[in-house]
């Protein structure tokens, strides 16, 4: 039971720290950006790419993949996803599923249409006693990582200054830039922020997802499914969504395999059905 | 000036089309495999396999010039395979059709070569009744039940007689546990708990737990080769199964050849059963590797793939030289039928009756060698025919 309980949670935050930028660009923004996934591979083949050519260590490695899916994501931002901010939602998605097959097709020019290998460093390899069970280390590292990273978005949206101008220019864009709020930029570095933490959980995935180039197509439904259970918008909104859909999913397996896989979904139409908005919308942040 | 450039414009383009028609002596193969999307490696595969035979042969088959027609379906695409097939057969007038990467693209044309009686060799899909889906059909790969049985008899000759089985969710996942089972359980053995995963399936943890918590002495696997079974043998050294006395076996796609550096040390002491290893011990293999790499580099491993593809090219080859060149539908069928070859893998047959092959499946075990992990071959079953067929 225990140990089911933390194979889901550690799951949840998986999906959380990869669906958690989606929540800033589709909820915060009201951008409908279905390439979420294509900046989690970013991310995931800049660490996967640097640890086998390069041999940079895991850790750095993570760094590079939040840095280098911040920057493909500020240059579409510029260059794309700009002029699109007030365009009808199907626009978006268009462009967006859109990048989704362009980079799915040069992610296979350049890198080739199988895997990426990787290996997990020795100190995140095998297995902890904690609280009478054995957990796996990488999963206890995913829980730490997801923990750490809702610590610093409640901070940064909710303490900063950077949080209260984000906060106001989603509220209500003319008044705040009647104010003199820069929106534009805001919503640049917002954007920026939300592509690098794809980035960086495309990075922390490689231990548990296979790496390649269909990446963003074949796990989207499971972003999609955390950000409106937990309602677009908020942080806690997705992570607790992360959470339950994990330990759903899980436990599911787990006790019912022949149903299993197909518990998420029926666990998401009730949720909708019930909280329309999703689990804590936007007031709840 | 414009005109008379633009003259010559055309009558270049009426003799690039003539050109075809002039070299009618040449043997026309349509070559159907997938060369784009998550795939693509099948068909990049393929295409070596098939360089490799012709290069052997002086680009002949049966002393005539080879012309190979590639198409690509993308993937599993019943729809397309039938679309491309009639393109071949009635435009482009091809003698042979292969590739066949997918059982569905398989099935797909099977009435089509049927109808216009193209010999047709099956390079990789491997659904056991595809061979009798027409008369015009032979196979040069495996099929599921033919790999997963010998494995079942294997465990039970050394002393494992109770095993549970975790296979994908589709056709071929279902092919695997219905032969396992079968010669598992007439050989004495016990099933005792089994289960299905999904194909999309991004976390192995809930199966593996529930393996571990039912304790039994033995696992045995099946997924199709790619991301699955990497996902789920990390899960299986994390938990420290090996450690909890569990032995675990598969079928080869777990330790595809073209996936193994990506796999890497989780295959560890992998049992598998399968029909080809890039590590087999032979002169026609060691030769095949040899020129495979000096050919294409060390970044592509030969794979099953490339060996069926180069022995379907030794099959037309063999059943042309047969025929003495004649590419008639009944003339060559009856040329593959017990058609034996020195393949890569060991020796081959074309069944007399069924059409499908015959071959010998290996029972290796996952070790790192000369710095690369490959399957070195520990025992063999000789002379295996598709037990789905021989019940029948």
């Amino acid at each position: 039971m225990g140990i089911v309980l933390f194979d889901g949670v550690a799951y949840g935050m998986l999906l959380f720290l990869i669906a958690v930028g989606l929540s800033i660009t589709l909820g915060l923004m009201n951008f409908v950006n279905l390439a979420h996934g294509a900046f989690a591979m970013a991310g995931g083949y800049a660490a996967a790419v640097a640890m086998n050519r390069y041999g940079w260590s895991f850790f750095p490695a993570l760094a590079l993949s939040f840095v280098v899916a911040a920057l493909v994501g500020g240059l579409l931002e510029l260059l794309l996803y700009r002029r699109l901010y007030r365009s009808h939602p199907l626009d978006q998605v268009l462009l967006s599923i859109g990048l989704v097959f362009v980079s799915i097709a040069s992610f296979t020019y350049f890198f080739g249409p199988s895997m990426q290998p990787f290996t997990l460093p020795p100190l995140l390899t095998g297995q902890v006693a904690l609280a009478g069970m054995e957990v796996g280390r990488y999963r206890l590292f995913l829980v730490v990582c997801g923990v750490v990273v809702l610590g610093g978005l409640l901070l940064l949206l909710n303490k900063t200054r950077f949080g209260a101008m984000v906060r106001a220019a989603v509220d209500n864009q003319r008044v705040a830039r009647g104010t003199g709020i820069p929106v534009q930029r805001l919503f640049f570095a917002t954007f920026v922020l939300g592509c690098g933490l794809a980035g960086l959980g495309g990075a922390l995935s490689l231990g548990m997802l296979g790496l390649e180039p269909t990446f963003p197509l074949k796990y989207l439904v499971l972003f999609l499914i955390v950000v409106c259970v937990g309602g677009a918008g908020t942080v806690v909104g997705p992570f607790v969504a992360a959470l339950v859909v994990g330990v759903v999913d899980v436990a599911g397996k787990y006790y019912l395999p022949e149903a299993g896989a197909f518990l998420i979904y029926v666990f998401m139409v009730v949720t909708l059905l019930l909280r329309p908005h999703g689990l804590i919308p936007r007031k709840g942040l | 000036m414009k005109a008379p450039r633009f003259l010559a414009a055309l009558s270049l383009i009426g003799m690039a089309c003539a050109a075809p028609a002039l070299a009618n002596d040449a043997v026309r193969v349509g070559m159907i495999a997938t060369y784009s999307g998550p795939y693509a490696d099948y068909g990049r595969q393929f295409d070596a396999g098939v360089a490799l035979y012709l290069k052997e042969s002086g680009g002949l088959l049966g002393g005539r010039k080879a012309e190979i027609i590639r198409k690509d379906t993308g993937g599993p695409a019943p729809d397309a395979s039938k679309r491309i097939a009639q393109e071949l057969i009635v435009r482009d007038k091809v003698q042979f059709l292969t590739g066949l990467d997918f059982s569905p693209n398989a099935y797909a044309i099977a009435p089509l070569v049927t109808q216009a009686k193209i010999p047709t060799l099956v390079m990789n899909a491997s659904s056991s009744a595809i061979t009798t889906s027409s008369p015009y059909i032979a196979r040069v790969s495996f099929t599921v039940q033919q790999v997963s049985d010998p494995m079942a008899r294997w465990m039970l000759r050394n002393g494992i007689n109770e095993a549970y089985t975790v296979v994908a969710d589709y056709a071929s996942g279902t092919d695997a546990h219905g032969a396992f089972e079968k010669a598992f359980t007439a050989g004495g053995g016990r099933i005792v708990g089994s289960v299905r995963t999904p194909m999309n399936n991004p976390d192995f943890s809930a199966y593996v737990q529930r393996i571990k918590d039912a304790k039994p002495k033995a696992v045995f696997f099946f997924f199709p080769s790619g991301v699955m079974p990497p996902a789920f043998l990390k899960v299986w050294k994390e938990r420290g199964m090996a450690e909890a006395g569990i032995q675990l076996f598969a079928t080869g796609e777990a330790t595809d050849d073209s996936y193994m550096d990506v796999t890497g040390d989780v295959a560890k002491d992998l049992m598998t059963s399968h029909h080809y290893s890039y590590d087999h011990a032979s002169a026609k293999n060691r030769k095949f590797v040899a020129d495979f790499e000096k050919e294409f580099g060390t970044k592509m491993r030969p794979s099953y793939f490339a060996v069926a593809a180069y022995d379907a090219m030794a099959a037309m080859d063999q059943a042309l030289k047969k025929t003495g060149g004649n590419a008639g539908g009944d003339a060559v069928m009856a040329a593959l039928k017990g058609l034996q070859l020195e393949s890569p893998r060991g020796p081959i047959e074309i069944d007399a009756q069924t059409r499908d092959i015959v071959q010998t499946v290996y029972i290796r075990k996952a070790e790192l060698k000369n710095g690369k992990w490959v399957n070195v071959e520990i025992d063999k079953v000789e002379r295996v025919k598709d037990p789905a067929k021989e019940s029948k």
